[in-house]
């Protein structure tokens, strides 16, 4: 069970904090509590929560962290969960250097939290809310049993990224070219020509008019779509409208709920450990570090911040950003006159000592998120800093390799991996689809295919969730391709697009 | 202390174990997953515990990295980690789909799943072996357990003491008193030691599907008797008309044309039993893989006195499995169904395709020799 605080570490904990509000950090209150290495990893495996509703995928996490506790190959330092008040959790047999780094590295965790605009909409009582949603799930498993409940939570949760990451924060309005389209199409039914007005009741009888009206206005009702305009949040559509029984509808609500509590994290994780990373650099050595713990603390914090080729470090990337950019406003390195400098000289000694870094800095992590943070601050000379490069993948020699480091193709891969996830954008286009009841879905197709034995694994997935056949309109190589599961057999046929 | 998690964790394993028997044939007909990795694990893709999303292809996808190196550069394997951007959550990546498996749980599962018996060794008492353990030090012995180091320090303490020892002239004279020895006990060992013969059938009709399958099921053999016996020594045999031995590599490997005469791989494995393997002290078990078309009736019934005489009086068990080949007859397991089918101590399997290769091994350790 979660323990309080020792009072040595309570002591060290004030102490960051006072660190971290003199710095100007914002934050909810922060609850630590010391777990053990096996409490750790099960809190971790819950995502975070101390309670989750039963899962084998809780398990599947949990295997994994344990062992590569056991085997040392990694170790959990801290984890904090986005509620107010902030939860941190600190492993309990971790050194004192170690607890002081990881709770400044939380206090950072807990600013941006409470300040980032795309945290803004989501449950402050989410630790209460997950418990509920335990309970909920329990409750059912009860009464329909754990099997069926766990099917149906694999089936969804192979739908849970098909939401809609931005609809928290825009409201998608409907269409005003169809409403236009509408209301020309609203005309009378005039049935044929007339020329001699005593000849219309005979060329024109009221049952005639009457069938010609209910003929146009059933084609109306065809022609209107459902739902009427492509929705991204596949979910909530399936909600709205897919048959579910109560638990169902439910247990789909639940992980519904929970995708999009958790999607900011996603779309800010650059940002947030760039943040948190920062932060406890700053803390540490400017106030915190006494001289004994220096060689332990630069080994975590080296540690943390490693790179390996092929993967980029959240972690790296994030501080590095955030230091450019302090650097960039202290120094004046911003706006018309900076860009229209070529005088590489001039730009190398600039320095106009503006000293508005740190407050540039704060106003990043409340307004920006991954993608937009890349696409505005991301400057060449960073890039080339850093390292940068694009990787792909060589068919002919059968490895990954270096493709490109140029500026502009590391910032497009960048970006495109960040866009939704670097998950591809599908929407639901029709709910009766060939008035049939079927579910047609689109994948908006920008340059890349969809793995496709997943493809068709999801599809199945959802055709048991809408329990008609479903479809997913693509591109393959190029070419438009339908995938179709009716519940027996899998289908595939060309598309013009 | 009993965690809530524990619940899901052992759902979790049950899944996987039930995952691995229900692909397990699966896994055996695609052989996809016979690397050996590191010691002795062994990485098993579970297709279905990553839930299908719709996703793009990951080769397809590249990403952004970090870090030296030229344009072209290869990246080492296993550094690229092809995530789908930021998973929400924990935003741990992406997790490969492997669960690591050592080789002795994985014999485990494979023993639960075709409901192998243990094997029933030969004789424990008989199988005996005396090991010799250096255990101390003593101040008698024979002179070439004499232990050079210790006798020398002792020396030196002793000429210390004596104030005889002149750091200027560091001159050691060990006497007989300060001479050391090795010390040894004698130890018993019950010892189960097993040995697999592997022969193969090389001649022009195997071909390259034919050997595949060998080489699946011997993996899988392979990793049963080893889960079974501490220490495992593995010979091959490959024979077309004539019989030699091989290294694995090229066991698994060699393709040569021509004839077939079994009696010259029995006659080399008879001669292997006699000059390495006392029957009393290993447990023998020749395999062998063919076609089944042999030569001629004669050196078939050559065999097959070659068999009753010598080599099954000697193993556990004697194995034949017969791979179907387009070429071949299959006439060969006939014949020793027919005149040594009812020893206990054989085991016949035809193996049509990689499908039977599961019911194969079981034909095989079924009968828990």
């Amino acid at each position: 069970m979660p323990k309080s605080l020792t009072p040595r570490l309570a002591q060290l904990k004030d102490e960051i904090e006072g660190h971290a509000r003199s710095f100007g950090l914002d934050y909810f209150e922060t609850v630590f509590e010391l777990l053990g290495y096996d409490e750790l990893n099960m809190v971790a495996s819950y995502g975070g929560f101390p309670n989750r509703y039963p899962h084998w995928r809780w398990g599947m996490e949990y295997e994994q962290l344990s062992k590569g506790y056991e085997y040392g190959l990694s170790k959990i330092y801290e984890l904090v969960i986005n509620n107010d008040p902030c939860y941190a959790y600190l492993l309990e047999s971790n050194a004192e250097v170690d607890q002081k780094l990881v709770m400044a590295h939380v206090y950072g965790h807990c600013d941006f939290f409470k300040n980032n605009f795309y945290f803004q909409h989501t449950n402050r009582r989410m630790m209460d809310e997950m418990a509920n949603h335990a309970t909920r799930v329990r409750r059912w498993v009860d009464k329909v049993g754990i099997e069926k409940v766990e099917d149906f939570i694999d089936r969804a949760l192979s739908l849970e990224n098909l939401i809609d990451y931005h609809s928290p924060y825009i409201r998608r309005s409907p269409d005003p070219k169809r409403a236009e389209q509408e209301e020309q199409s609203n005309e009378r039914v005039e049935g044929f020509r007339v020329d001699r007005e005593y000849m219309r009741g005979y060329v024109n009888p009221t049952e005639f008019l009457e069938s010609q009206r209910k003929k146009v206005e059933d084609e109306k009702a065809k022609k209107k779509h459902f739902p009427e305009r492509p929705q991204r949040d596949v979910l909530l559509f399936l909600l709205e409208h897919a048959p579910l029984e109560p638990w169902e509808f439910d247990v789909l609500a639940i992980l519904r709920e929970e995708a999009y509590y958790f999607a900011p994290q996603g779309q800010t994780k650059i940002m947030n450990e760039g943040w948190a990373s920062y932060w406890h650099s700053t803390i540490m050595t400017r106030k915190a570090l006494t001289a004994d713990e220096i060689i332990d603390y630069a080994d975590h914090h080296s540690g943390t911040l490693g790179t390996r080729p092929g993967a980029l470090n959240p972690y790296k990337l994030g501080i590095e950003l955030y230091r450019d950019i302090e650097e960039r406003w202290n120094k004046g390195r911003f706006g018309k006159e900076w860009d229209e400098c070529d005088d590489l000289k001039a730009r190398r000694a600039w320095d106009k000592n503006l000293g508005l870094g740190r407050e540039k800095i704060f106003e990043v992590r409340k307004h920006y998120n991954d993608v937009t943070f890349i696409d505005t601050f991301l400057t060449p000379e960073f890039a080339m800093e850093q390292k940068l490069f694009v990787y792909g993948f060589n068919e002919k020699r059968n490895s990954w390799e270096i493709l490109d480091r140029e500026f502009r193709k590391v910032k497009n891969k960048l970006l495109s991996q960040l866009t939704n996830f670097g998950q591809p954008i599908i929407e639901v286009v029709d709910g009766n689809f060939e008035n049939r009841g079927e579910l047609l879905l689109a994948h908006k197709h920008d340059g890349q295919d969809l793995k496709a034995d997943y493809s068709r694994e999801t599809l199945r997935n959802l055709q048991t969730v809408w329990r008609r056949p479903c479809n997913l309109v693509t591109k393959v190589e190029g070419k438009g391709v339908c995938l179709r599961f009716d519940g027996q057999n899998q289908t595939e046929k060309k598309v013009e697009l | 202390m009993s965690l809530k998690i524990h619940q899901d964790h052992s759902r979790f394993k049950q899944i996987v174990r039930g995952k691995i028997k229900a692909n397990l044939r699966r896994y055996v007909q695609k052989g996809e997953m016979l690397g050996k990795k590191g010691k002795d694990t062994i990485s098993i893709p579970i297709p279905f515990i990553d839930i299908p999303h719709f996703k793009y292809g990951h080769k397809e996808q590249g990403g952004v990295g970090q870090g030296e190196g030229d344009i072209g550069q290869q990246l080492s394997p296993g550094s690229v980690q092809p995530g789908d951007g930021h998973k929400a959550g924990q935003g741990e990546g992406d997790h490969a789909l492997e669960v690591d498996v050592s080789l002795d749980e994985l014999a485990s599962i494979l023993g639960e799943e075709l409901q192998l018996p243990n094997i029933e060794r030969k004789g424990k008492e008989q199988v005996v072996a005396q090991k010799i353990k250096y255990t101390g030090v003593h101040t008698t012995g024979p002179e070439s357990l004499r232990h050079f180091k210790r006798t020398f320090k002792q020396a030196l303490r002793r000429q210390i003491a004596l104030g005889t020892y002149d750091p200027k002239m560091p001159i050691i004279i060990p006497t007989r008193e300060d001479r050391r020895y090795r010390s040894y006990r004698l130890q018993s060992l019950p010892e189960t030691n097993a040995v697999i013969i592997y022969m193969m059938d090389v001649s022009g009709s195997m071909g390259d599907e034919q050997k595949e399958i060998v080489r699946i099921e011997s993996f899988w053999l392979d990793t049963w008797l080893r889960h079974q016996y501490k220490g495992v020594a593995c010979r091959y045999i490959i024979h077309d008309a004539v019989a030699r031995e091989v290294d694995r590599e090229t066991f698994f490997h060699t393709r040569e044309s021509g004839g077939t005469m079994i009696s010259s791989a029995y006659k080399l494995c008879r001669d292997i039993i006699r000059a390495d393997y006392p029957p009393g002290s290993w447990n023998i078990y020749p395999f062998h893989f063919s076609d089944g078309d042999n030569w001629s009736a004669d050196d078939t019934r050559h065999c097959i006195d070659m068999l009753r005489t010598d080599i099954l009086p000697a193993v556990n068990q004697f194995a034949y499995g017969q791979v179907e080949s387009p070429y071949g007859s299959g006439q060969f397991i006939k014949d020793l169904r027919e005149t040594v089918g009812d020893s206990e101590n054989v085991a016949l399997s035809e193996i049509a395709d990689k499908d039977a290769i599961y019911q194969s091994i079981r034909d095989f350790l079924g009968k828990g020799r």
